[in-house]
């Protein structure tokens, strides 16, 4: 499984919800299992085309638009609780 | 590594004024200058890249990280901390008011990602976040960033 955490340019918000998302990860025992990349808003599309996970915030879930993979919106990067709570059911 | 190695005193502003969300990006983008991790040029990139993709560098209630890629006018990875006097909208649906702005500087994807964990850390913590807020110097910021402090922030 293959979740891309995606933010305008790859190396500020999206760097931060890539390492929430594996501690969540680590936390169910998945980090095995599942890969999670930071990709900016300019390779995002391409990259969720072979991602099932996208995590994102709401202004830029609109900019990636119709993708295959299930895009998930995180209101708070710095929240590890908010991430699992949407994580947790999507990867059990 | 913790964010007090990476942070000077030069670095970071308490009980900054700002006008607008603007005005704050070019403040925490002066303070890059001014310790030589970044030019101008970074500080108006910052800025374009809330213009061209929104308010999303509010990415938890109250704080921005402002950045933009890595560009010639970054000198090297670091960052720097501002706390506003008075908290300014971004216009992000779920977290403004903002009351501290991050401005962060990369060369690189990877060459900040021990800088990013500490910050990941710090603003994780939202019992340290409320006291950082309340810091009336750059140097209580440092003190309360430092991995000496921990477990002391009552």
């Amino acid at each position: 499984m293959k979740i891309v955490a995606v933010c305008g340019m790859g190396i500020g918000t999206s760097v931060l919800l890539k390492m929430n998302a594996e501690k969540v990860l680590r936390t169910l025992g998945k980090d095995q299992d599942v890969d999670v990349e930071a990709a900016d808003i300019g390779t995002a599309k391409g990259a969720a085309r072979t991602a099932d996970i996208v995590l994102t915030s709401a202004d830029l879930a609109d900019e990636i638009g119709e993708v295959p993979a299930k895009v998930v919106i995180i209101d708070n990067f710095t929240d590890v609780g908010e991430i699992a709570e949407k994580l947790t059911p999507l990867v059990s | 590594m913790t964010l007090s190695d990476e942070l000077s005193t030069d670095a970071i502003a308490v009980r900054a004024p700002a006008t607008d969300w603007r005005d704050a990006v070019r403040r925490a983008g002066a303070l890059l200058t001014a310790v030589g991790v970044a030019t101008d040029d970074y500080t108006d990139e910052m800025i374009a890249t809330v213009e061209k993709l929104g308010p999303y560098i509010v990415l938890a209630p109250g704080v921005a990280l402002a950045h933009s890629r890595p560009s010639p006018a970054v000198q090297r990875a670091g960052i720097s901390w501002l706390q506003l006097a008075e908290p300014v909208e971004f216009g992000h649906e779920k977290n403004d008011p903002v009351w501290l702005v991050v401005a962060l500087a990369a060369l690189d994807h990877d060459g900040h990602l021990g800088l990013m964990s500490s910050l990941a850390a710090v603003l994780g913590d939202t019992d340290l976040l409320a006291t950082l807020r309340e810091a009336d110097s750059p140097e209580r910021v440092l003190e309360l960033l430092s991995p000496t402090n921990e477990g002391s922030s009552s």
